[in-house]
């Protein structure tokens, strides 16, 4: 069997005295998507935080590939190839919208290929080329969270995490925004999506982690999501 | 209101050169913070370590050009030692610990010049014909007051080019409003920070020399007055932007160029009174600042 492309063993993220996360591994390998789902305060914002070098993990090993990533600064882990797509998107929202583009390449390796990648972004995510002069904050919330997907492909990462991106979107929005992660998988990327919305991530992921008190508990497929029972059980036990 | 403070063109002109100076010194010290959220209290001894590069250069009897070289490089290294033996290894600090720190750094650069060069300080003076006036539609303006003008319209001019079409510029934006958010997107906070360290120091060493004009005794406290006026000016302003942190400082120049000239000789001593209590009463009715549109909200730093 050939090395994940991410892999998390027994990591384990103090806030002070809170363990966030409690000896989690899980593996997420190119072109499969991957939810961690759980109620608030379950860990999963950690445990990204902790894969992207934003919170140092107490214990355990973080790996890309063979490389060990665990503790480094988030601005090399981004430059290794690991994007993120924050909770609550983080925008500039007094830059315009080509500017925060264009800040997502700071991480990217070289610059070969970039005209062509622009383009598919913006075949992907019309509205960021159409509103590419305007000030990001103009944006609504659903095309925030577009640009902020865009923002972090650019970068042409071999991982993706995304925390919590169909946060405060409209029904219709988060269509299509879970729409688009199918397309990023099928381009041969690793997403490790963090979702509170458990049963449209069940539906998507090729396989869905149940994350409570920053362990981890049942893992659900696909056929799950319309298995309430399988679902409610999840979350209770 | 110009005839009744006794305010002639040349005094105005000479306050809009010391405005322009302050208005380079106020970009420089909000640079730097902007990217990493710290007054740097030690800029006004850069400048002053510049400005005695400028009257070594001269007590040997260099050309111009190279006293005005070895001022910049002077006060580069000096920039990118603070960077990389204080500001470095206290980011991350708490914001009083690094403050304290600036503190002491510009207390050990000014006893290090008293050292060197004694209380009685050297004289720069290889540029001091540019005090000359020139006559300009029957009015003498001196010409460091122009020079001094046109420098800062220059600088800040490349600065914003500088700051709104290269990536670097575009990352340091981006790391002034949000430095965590950057660095998740893989801009690298050392070199950002860098970035700002040096081009302030390119600021200190441009003010070093247009300094030394107006003020050619260079001793161990040289710009010292100025840098706590600017920093006056810079809070005036408003420093969490750019743009309103050199409005303020210009403004600070710019009024204490107009008063010191307004104000009889004898009562000159009491200018930073007035100009300290017009901040105070300033700040009691915007603490916001004074050029800023709405409130600004501090951002989590590295």
């Amino acid at each position: 069997m050939s090395v994940p492309l991410l892999e998390l063993e027994d990591v384990v993220v103090r806030h002070g005295a809170v363990t966030a996360v409690d000896g989690l591994s899980l593996h997420v390998d190119r072109g499969e998507i991957v939810g961690l789902i759980g109620p608030n305060g379950a860990g999963k914002s950690s445990t990204l935080h902790a894969v992207m070098g934003a919170v140092r993990p107490a214990a355990g090993q973080i790996r890309l590939q063979t490389r060990s990533i665990a503790g480094r600064r988030p601005e090399d882990i981004a430059r290794l190839g690991v994007a993120l797509v924050p909770e609550g998107r983080r925008i500039y929202g007094e830059l315009t919208v080509e500017e925060n583009l264009r800040l997502g390449l700071a991480a990217r390796r070289g610059r070969s290929g970039l005209a062509d990648d622009i383009r598919q972004l913006y075949d992907l995510f019309p509205v960021v080329e159409e509103a590419r002069r305007r000030q990001a904050g103009a944006l609504s919330g659903g095309q925030q969270q577009q640009l902020a997907i865009a923002r972090a492909l650019i970068a042409k990462p071999d991982v993706l995490l995304l925390d919590e991106p169909s946060l405060g979107l409209a029904p219709q929005m988060v269509d299509a925004v879970f729409d688009t992660l199918r397309s990023i998988r099928d381009r041969g990327i690793a997403v490790l999506l963090v979702e509170q919305r458990a049963q449209r991530t069940v539906a998507l992921a090729d396989r869905s982690h149940v994350l409570s008190n920053g362990r981890l508990g049942l893992t659900l497929e696909p056929k799950d999501a319309d298995d309430t029972e399988t679902m409610v059980a999840a979350y209770f036990t | 209101m110009i005839a009744v403070l006794n305010i002639d063109w040349q005094t105005l002109a000479d306050a809009v050169g010391l405005g322009s100076v302050y208005a380079l010194m106020a970009v420089g010290i909000g640079l730097v913070f902007g990217v990493l959220r710290l007054v740097n209290f030690a800029y006004g001894q850069l400048i002053m370590a510049g400005a005695f590069a400028l009257a070594l250069a001269s007590q040997w009897g260099w050309p111009v050009w190279a006293g005005v070289a070895l001022c910049f490089a002077a006060v580069l290294v000096l920039s990118a030692l603070m960077e990389l033996v204080v500001f470095r290894p206290l980011r991350g600090q708490s914001p009083a610990v690094m403050l304290v720190a600036t503190f002491a750094v510009a207390f050990l650069l000014e006893a290090i010049a008293l050292i060197w060069f004694g209380s009685l300080g050297k004289i720069a003076a290889s540029l001091a014909y540019l005090q000359q006036p020139v006559t300009i539609g029957g009015v003498d303006i001196r010409k460091i007051a122009i020079v001094a003008t046109i420098v800062a319209v220059v600088c800040l001019a490349a600065l914003v080019a500088l700051l709104s079409r290269t990536n670097v510029g575009l990352q340091m934006r981006a790391a002034a409003i949000d430095f965590q958010t950057a660095r998740l997107l893989g801009v690298r906070a050392n070199r950002v920070i860098g970035a700002a360290v040096l081009i302030s120091g390119v600021l200190a060493a441009a003010v070093a020399v247009l300094l030394t004009v107006q003020s050619p005794l260079v001793t161990p406290d040289f710009a010292l007055r100025d840098t706590i006026l600017v920093l006056a000016g810079v809070v005036l302003g408003g420093m969490y932007r750019l743009g309103s942190a050199t409005l303020g400082g210009f403004a600070i120049g710019f009024a204490s160029g107009l008063l010191g000239g307004a104000l009889p000789t004898a009562q000159s001593q009491y200018l930073p009174s007035f100009l300290f209590a017009a901040v105070i009463l300033v700040l009691l009715v915007r603490p916001q600042g004074l050029f800023t549109r709405s409130r600004q909200q501090a951002v989590e730093r590295v």
